[in-house]
């Protein structure tokens, strides 16, 4: 028998996750293991040698899975090497997965670990897209705000220069600091009726 | 003529002002963790109390101080007496510290907010080590949301002592957030009007979207049974009537002069009562209902964790003994487990190392607050929503209005005071003066873009405005009952509003909340006391979790003079206006 001599680096060992599988794994499917195993090897080598009779399954177990090797039929009775076999299914690993509907989580290779894929990354990060407009808005609205602060100072400016004379005419000698009267600010006993002394009531000119 | 001081456009924009400034950050990530470590729904029994007895007087105290004197803190507490002004200075101190480190949690959200526009999220997964064969090990060891939260965002250093340099992504969306405050303050009132209609109310339309998807989340409910079990017999720890009061205390943002100054822009007949009870419910409904999110959002997380745990210790045993799939399942695993150790237990035994023992009790028992709530927890659960990018983008903008509104309050408590003062508003447009604050505030700030920065933004956390803003308040407190007189303060009350404070409002302000805070602060010292060396949680890259170091001298030393620089401004106040008073009367008698 075949199977005695072959040492565990050789044989790699296959899980399928059952309770992945949409459909019942039956030999059909283990055909279909078989042929997209030869498909693998004959895509790496470039050989068009490897057959489906090369690949070999033993050792099934409930939860679906087994070991396989595959043979090289040009050398008798010797097995192709489990690095080459890895590589040829590390290569084609999409497609093996895609031929059984399942992923790489679902259909583990037990010696076969799989290169992670690193994300997408663009050339520039995204981030720095969205903090750059963010950023382009805050400042035109600054600057807006603070353009039109300025022009609306200078037309104040403009037009009480233009009134300026009258209003020292008019101005009652009171002194006020902020709204309130300068005289009660340091006395304990000032009142201020707040209701009615407004800070805007403009005083009359006389 | 001087300009007449600005008013808000109406009524409605003072309360959404004073909303957006005290619903804050601390409502979504403190109240949460207190909740769960003082009793579930038992804890909301001091938390009510504690609001009617101290959050509502104080609120409606300093509204109306503010809207009496029409000036910021400083002006305020001057006219209150002189002697008080050190308080109104000490008011600004502690808000100009807050305004330093506060808006780096904005600048964190911006990051967050930014990163949120990729699919997958860059927190889904872990990034793989330079060979591409595994992933990276501080990775592995912890979890993907803590690593880019400690490594991506802030690179964190293993100590306090390693400064390392100012990380530039960082430092960018700092100057962002603090361009953005600028612009919400340039014009003061006018343009901080408007802006509060939106950061008031957006975080409660982004709650209301997390609610309703966080209840129908598988698991959710857990969380929800978890938190709202009340555990009765933490009534009886001191603890949780201490957290309960500070909790309150905090929230409210009492003290820092910000209440003073946004009220200082009333009309003088505002109704400020009124306001003061609705911003205080308000406030703390938003912390009931934000907590509720919140462990809705735990109770999601948890089961999503526990469910995982379960599988892979189902695909292990299923994988070594072979079964055939579906054998396993969570219901009889514990029975299949008594199974396997007596059917193959030298096997069984080899494997128990690696079989975890998964509970849900264990993950929701990790209770997170603060930083680690909002950015760790929140969006470990976000990356496994489905439309995980909405939610994220969604979360942080509503992270972002909250502590953008806080912000203007802060800005508010230092700028009132500054355009208030005639030396500075004669020579110094507005503009210019809150230029110059936002870019001393940013300044200082890139600090805590430093590699080591969050751990002295946990300084300034803990112990800038802790104990300095109770002594603050307990002075305001007993300032406006015993030295301006509550007679007195009573008669203003009747102008401003046409009827007199009832007796419930003046036992408060008069015994109940001096005595509440003066057991606040003696709280405080005494636990300082007790535990001797403070002592701070740094991130261990190696190990992948926090260890707990003791802080070095300098450290201590800088928490030293953050507390000293604004509590010493009451006592340095009063004295230098006295000897400037006698001062004066040496030179009047001498003439």
């Amino acid at each position: 028998m075949y199977w005695s001599i072959f040492t565990e680096i050789l044989v790699l060992e296959l899980l399928i996750f059952y309770l992945s599988l949409q459909y019942a794994w039956d030999a059909s499917e283990e055909y279909l293991f078989k042929a997209m195993v030869a498909f693998a090897m004959r895509r790496y080598s470039n050989k068009e040698t490897t057959q489906i009779s090369n690949v070999l399954l033993c050792n099934m177990t409930e939860r679906v899975s087994f070991w396989f090797v595959v043979t090289d039929s040009a050398k008798n009775v010797t097995t192709v090497p489990g690095s080459e076999v890895e590589a040829a299914i590390r290569m084609n690993r999409n497609r093996i997965n895609s031929a059984f509907l399942l992923t790489d989580n679902t259909l583990q290779f037990l010696k076969i670990s799989s290169t992670l894929s690193p994300p997408i990354e663009s050339s520039v990060p995204v981030w720095l897209i969205v903090f750059s407009v963010v950023l382009c808005l805050v400042v035109a609205g600054i600057l807006f705000l603070v353009v039109s602060g300025i022009r609306q100072r200078k037309k104040n400016n403009r037009e009480s220069a233009e009134t300026g004379d009258l209003e020292d005419k008019c101005d009652t000698p009171v002194t006020t600091e902020n709204g309130i009267p300068c005289d009660i600010l340091d006395l304990k006993a000032g009142q201020i009726n707040g209701v009615y002394a407004a800070d805007d009531e403009r005083f009359t000119p006389l | 003529m001087e300009n007449p001081r600005p008013l808000w456009d109406n009524p409605l924009q003072f309360v959404f002002a004073c909303i957006s400034y005290a619903v804050g950050l601390g409502n979504v990530w403190r109240f949460p963790y207190l909740c769960q470590m003082y009793g579930g729904g038992g804890f909301l029994i001091p938390y009510l109390i504690m609001l009617i007895v101290e959050g509502m007087p104080l609120l409606y105290l300093e509204l109306a101080v503010g809207q009496h004197m029409r000036q910021g803190s400083i002006g305020a507490w001057k006219i209150i007496s002189p002697y008080l002004s050190g308080v109104g200075i000490a008011s600004v101190v502690v808000s100009f510290f807050l305004s330093m480190y506060y808006n780096v949690i904005n600048a964190w959200a911006f990051w967050y907010l930014f990163h949120s526009f990729q699919d997958p999220l860059p927190w889904a997964s872990c990034p793989l080590n330079s060979n591409h064969t595994d992933y990276d090990e501080e990775c592995a060891k912890t979890s993907s949301t803590q690593y880019f939260w400690y490594r991506k965002t802030l690179n964190i250093s293993p100590s306090i002592e390693e400064y390392g340099s100012i990380q530039w992504e960082q430092a960018v969306c700092l100057i962002l957030a603090w361009l953005v405050v600028y612009l919400c303050i340039l014009r003061g009132t006018e343009s901080t009007g408007k802006v509060v209609y939106v950061t008031a109310s957006l975080p409660y339309f982004v709650l209301i979207i997390y609610l309703i998807r966080g209840l129908t989340l598988h698991g959710a409910v857990n969380g929800l049974i978890y938190m709202f079990t009340p555990k009765i017999e933490q009534l009886a720890n001191p603890k949780t009537w201490i957290n309960a009061a500070t909790q309150i205390f905090f929230s409210l943002g009492l003290g820092f002069g910000s209440l003073i100054a946004f009220a200082s822009y009333n009309e003088p007949n505002n109704n400020c009562e009124r306001h003061a009870m609705i911003v205080s419910l308000i406030n703390s409904s938003t912390s009931i209902f934000a907590s509720i999110v919140t462990f809705s959002i735990y109770g999601f997380k948890a089961t999503f964790n526990y469910e995982n745990c379960l599988s892979k210790v189902i695909l292990l045993l299923t994988n070594v003994f072979d079964l055939e799939e579906g054998a396993l399942t969570a219901d009889n695993l514990d029975s299949m487990k008594d199974y396997l150790t007596s059917t193959y237990p030298n096997q069984y035994a080899e494997l128990l190392p690696q079989i975890k023992n998964c509970s849900l009790e264990a993950e929701l028992d990790t209770a997170v607050q603060g930083t680690g709530l909002a950015f760790i927890v929140y969006s470990e659960a976000i990356k496994n929503m489905e439309v995980s990018q909405l939610y994220s983008v969604l979360y942080f903008v509503m992270l972002l209005m909250l502590g953008i509104g806080s912000m203007l309050g802060n800005t508010a408590a230092i700028l009132t005071p500054l355009t208030d003062s005639k030396f500075l508003s004669t020579h110094l447009p507005k503009e210019v003066i809150s230029g110059i604050v936002c870019f001393i505030n940013c300044i200082v700030g890139l600090v805590f873009t430093m590699e080591a920065g969050n751990y002295w933004f946990d300084i300034f956390n803990d112990y800038a405005a802790t104990l300095s803003l109770l002594l603050i308040v307990l002075v305001e407190t007993i300032a406006v009952c015993y030295v301006y007189g509550l007679k007195r303060f009573e008669k203003d009350l009747l102008l401003m509003l046409g009827h007199k404070p009832n007796w419930y409002w003046k036992i408060m302000w008069a015994f109940v909340s001096p005595v509440l805070i003066i057991s606040l602060v003696i709280f405080y010292l005494t636990d300082y006391i007790r535990t001797g060396t403070l002592q701070y949680q740094a991130w261990d890259a190696t190990q992948g979790q926090l260890v707990t170091k003791d802080y070095p001298s300098y450290a201590l030393a800088v928490i030293g003079l953050l507390v000293a620089a604004s509590t010493m401004c009451i006592p340095l106040g009063a004295l230098i206006i006295f000897i400037m008073k006698r001062l004066k009367r040496n030179v009047s008698t001498l003439e």
